[in-house]
């Protein structure tokens, strides 16, 4: 069984009694290990797609399982557990809390998962140590370059351990050779064992994950057997 | 329980983050807390002084029969009518069993009390018997009260308030000294009277406090402070009970036989001296059983009065009741006013919580996206709009110390208002009630945020 099922998944909005499928029954597997990039032009699903992995998003129809969970069918608590335990999700805008210092936006999540205070110093530094930040700790987000800042988001996706790790356009917002080392980063941490998805609309890029797949219009456009492994 | 720990760690820190706009938001607090406590002080105070007021008088236990109009419907009967006497003091001693104590008084209004050029016209002076002594509260400090020997041979003594000292013999406040006259002799309508006794100086707790702080702090110069004459005017006026103690201090004591013989049978009309009381008080035995008593008391009168109700009796209890309704009048005033500025202070937080929350969607957002849930959220909110609330109260309860001095400088004496412990704790809860009222809304609109469209906000 794959980390993660996607059958026939949809993902429809409703305009002013137009209807966008932002989504239209797209099935996937991810399985646990795998590198894989999702590329397709702009407006063509990708963040839909990213943010109903990300459990951030229900489908509108079809189904979907990530570690076994019928994510179709939880709960918005159930959804928070499994986004606090089980996903990490890396952003185009880094999304760290300004007011909070390094090591206190990486300590979030553990936050909401209840680890004591020194438990969640100690991870936390230790996720920093995987991204090279360790002596940035008592910096604020905005006293770092944006590349430091992605790889501060990182050391938070990382940080509670995750079966899977979501990143969009994690290089959308960065200049190309930081947009490397971050590339570079990812690629570490999945030869490392984690299982790593990540948008973008660079084929560059999507050309140096082992798997990768297309979308345009809400549907898969390549038929690089999406269900299974290629 | 880490987790609510950790919501007021955050709350804290947002608030110290907006120092200033959180300041004038808790500004509400403060100003209803210091109300509510103020408030209750004021009603305390007042409620005090009525207190001692009426322990002053004679408590509850003590009754009072007076002369009365007849009911219409003997008014033919009025010149049968005797009015209290003597007669009825003794049966009320042989008869009427519920009454503790018996005390006959006869006043005198133009007893004019010279002692050299020096004139002091009481208020109230009046012959009775020695229990008059227990029954309104006398203290003799000085000298003596006079006994059943005085009364019975009709001698020629009094018993003097300080009021009557300070006017003929000088006040300590002039004199710098406590000048104690007894044994003196003056004169009351062409008598010679010899002063055996001198009741305590009558004043509020308060006033007796106030004194004695300014002894222990000299004013300057040689201005000695009238502090005495402060309580003797009321500084204030409105609903002072001064008057209680100035009236107290102004008795003048003298043997029931003695005001009988020497100033009362001259003085009837066509020589028929006249028998008549100025009233009769009373102590009950029991104050929890005053209805049978009072029922007794006017069966035993209306015995001696041959039928003809021309007597009142007098209760303390309706005093005790208008102090209690009016204290409750005060207390509910006063409450409805501070709990509308606590409200209002309520919606002021609850004004900045909704701007705060606006201000922050992509911070709840983010914090949603790694793993918050409803409940994280709702409860983060919560607590920042309490702790507000609960720093607002602590400082209003500080505010409050303020405020009840200044009520304190500028309300009569007897009145000073007093923070009581549990008015604190009613105002701090109410500040942190309100404190999770004012953040219900804004921490359901945060919980219930969509993360997506929260990170999508800019
Ligand atoms: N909340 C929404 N309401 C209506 N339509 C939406 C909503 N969110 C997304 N869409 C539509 O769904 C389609 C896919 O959007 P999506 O954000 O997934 O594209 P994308 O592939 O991530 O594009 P980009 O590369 O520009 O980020 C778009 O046509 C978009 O207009
Ligand atoms: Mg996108």
């Amino acid at each position: 069984m794959a980390l993660v099922e996607l059958r026939n998944v949809s993902k429809i909005y409703h305009l002013g009694g137009e209807e966008i499928r932002a989504l239209d029954d797209v099935s996937l597997d991810i399985g646990a290990g795998e590198f894989i990039s999702i590329i397709g032009p702009s407006g063509s699903g990708k963040s839909t797609l990213m943010h109903i992995l990300g459990c951030l998003d229900k489908p509108s129809r079809g189904t979907m399982k990530l570690d076994g969970i019928a994510i179709e069918k939880a709960s918005s608590a159930q959804l928070a557990h499994v986004r606090n335990q089980k996903i990490g999700f890396v952003f185009q805008f880094f999304n760290l809390l300004p007011k909070l210092n390094v090591l206190q936006n990486v300590e979030l999540p553990m936050v909401y998962s209840g680890k004591n205070a020194t438990e969640r110093r100690d991870h936390a530094v230790e996720a920093l140590k995987m991204v090279g930040l360790e002596n940035r700790m008592k910096h604020r987000p905005m006293q770092l370059s944006g590349g430091q800042q992605q790889r501060v988001a990182i050391a938070r996706a990382l940080v509670n351990n995750p079966k899977i790790v979501f990143a969009d356009e994690p290089t959308g917002n960065l200049d190309s050779k930081t947009g490397e080392t971050i590339l570079a980063l990812f690629k570490q941490l999945s030869e490392e064992g984690r299982t790593i998805a990540l948008v973008t609309h660079d084929d560059a890029i999507a050309a140096r994950t082992p798997r990768r797949i297309e979308i345009r219009d809400g549907k898969i456009a390549n038929f690089q057997n999406p269900v299974g492994q290629a | 329980m880490n987790h609510i720990l950790n919501a007021f760690f955050i709350g804290f820190k947002e608030i110290w983050a907006h120092k200033f706009r959180s300041l004038l938001t808790m500004l509400g607090i403060i100003l209803g807390v210091a109300s509510l406590v103020g408030m209750s002080a004021l009603v305390k105070g007042m409620e005090n002084g009525m207190r001692e007021a009426l322990v002053a008088v004679g408590g509850l236990e003590k009754v009072r029969i007076e002369e009365n109009d007849l009911p219409a419907s003997q008014q033919h009967l009025a010149d049968q009518a005797v009015g209290v006497t003597m007669a009825d003091v003794y049966a009320i001693q042989r008869n009427a069993d519920l009454i503790r104590s018996v005390t006959p008084e006869m006043r005198m209004r133009d007893a004019l009390m010279t002692h050299g050029s020096k004139t002091y016209n009481s208020w109230y002076f009046a012959g009775t018997w020695p229990s008059a002594l227990d029954m309104n509260q006398h203290v003799v400090q000085y000298g003596r009260m006079f006994n059943e020997v005085d009364d019975e041979n009709a001698r020629n003594v009094c018993v003097i308030g300080t009021a009557a000292r300070d006017a003929l013999f000088g006040s300590p406040d002039e004199t710098g000294k406590e000048i104690i006259p007894i044994g003196e002799k003056v004169n009351i309508k062409g008598e010679v009277f010899t002063i055996i006794g001198m009741f305590e100086h009558y004043e509020s707790e308060q006033d007796a406090k106030k004194r004695e702080l300014a002894k222990l702090q000299p004013v300057t110069g040689n201005t000695n402070a009238p502090t005495r004459q402060k309580s003797m005017f009321g500084r204030k006026g409105g609903n002072s009970t001064s008057y209680i103690f100035t009236w107290k201090n102004s008795t003048i004591y003298i043997p029931l036989n003695t005001m009988w013989l020497k100033f009362r049978s001259a003085a009837g009309s066509n020589n028929i001296p006249d028998p008549r009381l100025s009233s009769l008080s009373v102590k009950v035995r029991d104050v929890n059983n005053l209805d049978p008593t009072i029922r007794q008391l006017r069966n035993v009168l209306m015995l001696t009065h041959h039928g003809i109700e021309d007597f009142a009796v007098q209760t303390q209890e309706d005093w005790a009741d208008r102090i209690n309704s009016a204290i409750r009048n005060a207390r509910l005033s006063g409450g409805i006013i501070s709990i509308i500025s606590l409200l209002v202070g309520g919606i002021g937080i609850m004004n900045i919580m909704l701007a705060s929350i606006t201000e922050r969607i992509r911070e709840i957002g983010i914090r949603k996206a790694i793993g918050a849930t409803y409940s994280d959220i709702f409860i983060q909110i919560l607590v920042e709009s309490v702790v507000i609330a609960i720093i607002g109260g602590a400082a209003g309860l500080v505010a409050s110390m303020g405020l009840v001095g200044v009520l304190g400088v500028i309300s009569a004496a007897e009145n000073t208002p007093v923070i009581t412990v549990s008015s604190l704790m009613l105002a701090f809860s109410f500040s942190a009630g309100v404190g999770v009222l004012a953040g219900l809304i804004p921490a359901f609109k945060a919980a219930k945020l969509d993360p997506i469209q929260a990170l999508r906000y800019e």
